[in-house]
């Protein structure tokens, strides 16, 4: 058994580190400020392959594994939970479908601009009525006969979708159908920004992640080519269950970035900041609470890298992966939380920040599967019984 | 062309410090020293533009492979690594008979190092290896510019009133600054690239080396004390709006008359 990362591995966590520190951190307040999605900040990962790290060359990524893409989500959020989730939600979740079920000719024609950061991806799944519970899709495509088997039309909406109004590609699921049981039938489809009767509706104002863009999608007799359905017809309840395995994954990492930018920044403030004549780290009081940070810390990141390292063996994840993602969210929860509370009447201001990880780290209990979805998922695995 | 870059290893900087006796200790996590990626990258942008190969060369403890690992994502083609536990605690002129005698190893038409080192700081290799060597030396370059078939280089070093131009022809060294620009992050398809670079190791025997001419024992310069620089004053820092900061900072000169 071995836990240090490959050469490899430390180098792509060290290039990350600087680059955040050096590029990205002096102009996150700003963004964050303004709630202005970082335009420029995404057009500089492409080149440095940070757009498409765990696909490989000849889909247009980096070539690199899970594990790698855990932790360069991880340096992501430590320095910024917004670029953390656009990037998290264009790899996992825009350009995942497309690696998973893409034939040649989708990948080379929306993969490849994907992979390489040229265009940013996004996943439509989630509706007003339609969360986890997917069933409950309400928007349709229907087929229309034609030449080149035809177009889908495709109508309805979605809700709290990722770099909605940035992405160039979308990939949407809808109903197509009836299954002979009589739930709906789920097909996923490749769409591009520019479709006619395509639009973006409203964008939300969050709690946090200020500079990442969520919004809904609107479908009003939007027209794909048949050639545009992403894997086969029905399976995209499927797709979308392995696609978020794979995206807790990346939840989970950005969850222990927050956590950790939390404690980086708690364990400079407490030993700096002084009060009755020392530094208040050198109270148990705060000393005992920078220590559950670091130690659950330690134990997270550990889950999501196990979870990752699973899945680059081709071995079953999904466990592992609803396990980390639980468990770091939470964790990011408590340490975020703490860290507010050992910066004191500081940590509520935003000026010192750790605010701004609190309310970013919730977001990782909520995506992608709730913390009760997941105890759901891990409960049904683990009792091996039908858990509602 | 072909482009050898010195590239030091050094202790991570702000994590330097002292063994009890006196030499920098490098059992620390190494990084490639700051002034020498000015010249790695001016090195990279040639191999693009006009297909030069660059070979990183250094010499340094086994941590010294990390530095490289970096040159070479970055995009270097392959790197010697000079390494042998008898170097430890060699001075500036052993290092330079080290350089010379890898450099006399390899066919190059350049070699590009940076001004000095983070962390012994002396800033005397580059001279002095040129003048081992009896190469040219083109130094402080801002801009490094060779002959389209290689016979010569031309290099711009800056100047108070604006920049002077040095031609010489090669093989030469050359010395740069940071005015070459802003060294590239590795990309993470670099970083899987280099995996499959060629890393040569040369010990002391590879370089017709004797033991006992390098290292502590043979060093004719010695740090004889060393002391922490005293700690520095408070500072003063002022966040209002331009106006009034100008205001301040020249109220700030003028009392201790440096106005």
């Amino acid at each position: 058994m071995d836990f240090d990362l490959s050469p490899e591995h430390e180098l792509l966590r060290q290039t990350i580190r600087d680059f955040a520190a050096r590029e990205i951190e002096p102009v996150v307040e700003e963004y964050e400020r303004e709630r202005r999605f970082p335009t420029d900040v995404v057009q500089m990962l492409g080149p440095m392959g940070l757009m498409g790290v765990p696909y490989p060359e000849d889909e247009g990524g980096a070539g690199l594994d899970t594990l790698a893409y855990a932790i360069a989500i991880e340096e992501l959020a430590r320095v910024w939970g917004s670029l953390a989730l656009i990037v998290a939600a264009h790899t996992s979740l825009g350009c995942g479908p497309l690696h998973l079920a893409g034939d040649d000719a989708q990948k080379q024609r929306y993969l490849v601009p994907m992979a390489q950061g040229r265009v940013i991806g996004a996943y439509g799944l989630t509706e007003s009525g339609a969360g986890s519970d997917s069933g409950g899709t309400q928007t349709t495509a229907r087929h229309e006969g034609g030449p080149d088997g035809g177009t889908w039309l495709i109508n309805g909406g979605k809700r709290f979708i990722t770099n909605a109004g940035q992405a160039g590609t979308y990939i949407v699921t809808a109903r197509t159908g009836e299954r002979p049981g009589g739930g709906a039938e789920i097909s996923a489809f490749i769409l591009e920004a520019e479709t006619r009767g395509f639009s973006v509706g409203r964008l939300e104002e969050k709690m946090g992640l200020h500079a990442s863009a969520t919004g809904e999608l609107i479908f009003q007799d939007c027209r794909v080519p048949a050639a545009n359905m992403l894997g086969e017809h029905g399976e995209g309840f499927r797709m979308f269950l392995k696609i978020l395995d794979g995206g807790r994954i990346s939840i989970g990492a950005m969850a222990v970035g927050l956590a950790q930018a939390a404690l980086d920044a708690s364990v400079g403030y407490a030993r700096e900041r002084r009060q009755f004549g020392q530094p208040i780290g050198m109270f148990q009081g705060v000393a005992f609470m920078v220590a559950d940070m670091a130690t659950e810390i330690e134990a997270a990141r550990q889950m999501v890298w196990r979870a990752a390292w699973l899945k680059d063996q081709g071995r079953d994840y999904s466990l592992a992966a609803a396990q980390a993602k639980l468990f770091a969210s939470e964790v990011s929860q408590r340490a975020t939380n703490n860290g507010v509370q050992v910066h004191g009447g500081y940590g509520y201001v935003e000026e010192y920040k750790v605010e701004r990880f609190l309310r970013d780290a919730k977001l990782t209990e909520i995506g992608e599967g709730t913390s009760q979805i997941q105890r759901i998922v891990i409960g049904r695995k683990v009792l091996d019984l039908k858990i509602v | 062309m072909r482009i050898v870059v010195l590239l030091k290893a050094v202790p991570v900087v702000g994590t330097e410090r002292l063994t009890s006796d006196l030499r920098t200790d490098r059992s620390g996590t190494l990084e490639a020293n700051g002034a020498d990626e000015y010249l790695l990258e001016a090195a990279l942008k040639l191999a693009e533009t006009s297909g030069a190969e660059v070979t990183l060369l250094t010499i340094g403890p086994a941590g010294a492979t990390e530095a490289l690992r970096k040159g070479l994502a970055m995009g270097a083609a392959s790197a010697v690594h000079v390494a042998d536990d008898q170097i430890s605690g060699s001075d500036g002129t052993q290092t330079v008979e080290l350089l010379a005698a890898a450099l006399g190893r390899l066919e190059y038409e350049l070699v590009f190092c940076g001004a000095d080192s983070s962390d012994g700081g002396g800033g005397v290799v580059p001279a002095a290896l040129a003048v081992r060597l009896g190469l040219p030396y083109l130094s402080y370059a801002s801009q490094i510019e060779p002959a389209p078939d290689g016979s010569s280089v031309r290099i711009r070093r800056l100047n108070p009133t604006g920049y002077d131009v040095l031609e010489a022809p090669t093989p030469a060294l050359v010395m740069g600054t940071q005015v070459l620009g802003e060294p590239r992050y590795p990309s993470l398809r670099g970083i899987m690239q280099a995996r499959s670079k060629q890393v040569q190791t040369w010990t002391l025997a590879d370089l017709g080396f004797e033991p006992s001419a390098v290292g502590a024992a043979a060093a004719r310069t010695a740090v004889v004390s060393a002391e922490r620089p005293p700690e520095r004053g408070g500072a003063t820092v002022i966040r209002d709006e331009p106006d009034a900061a100008v205001q301040q900072i020249v109220e700030f000169l003028a009392t201790r008359r440096l106005l």
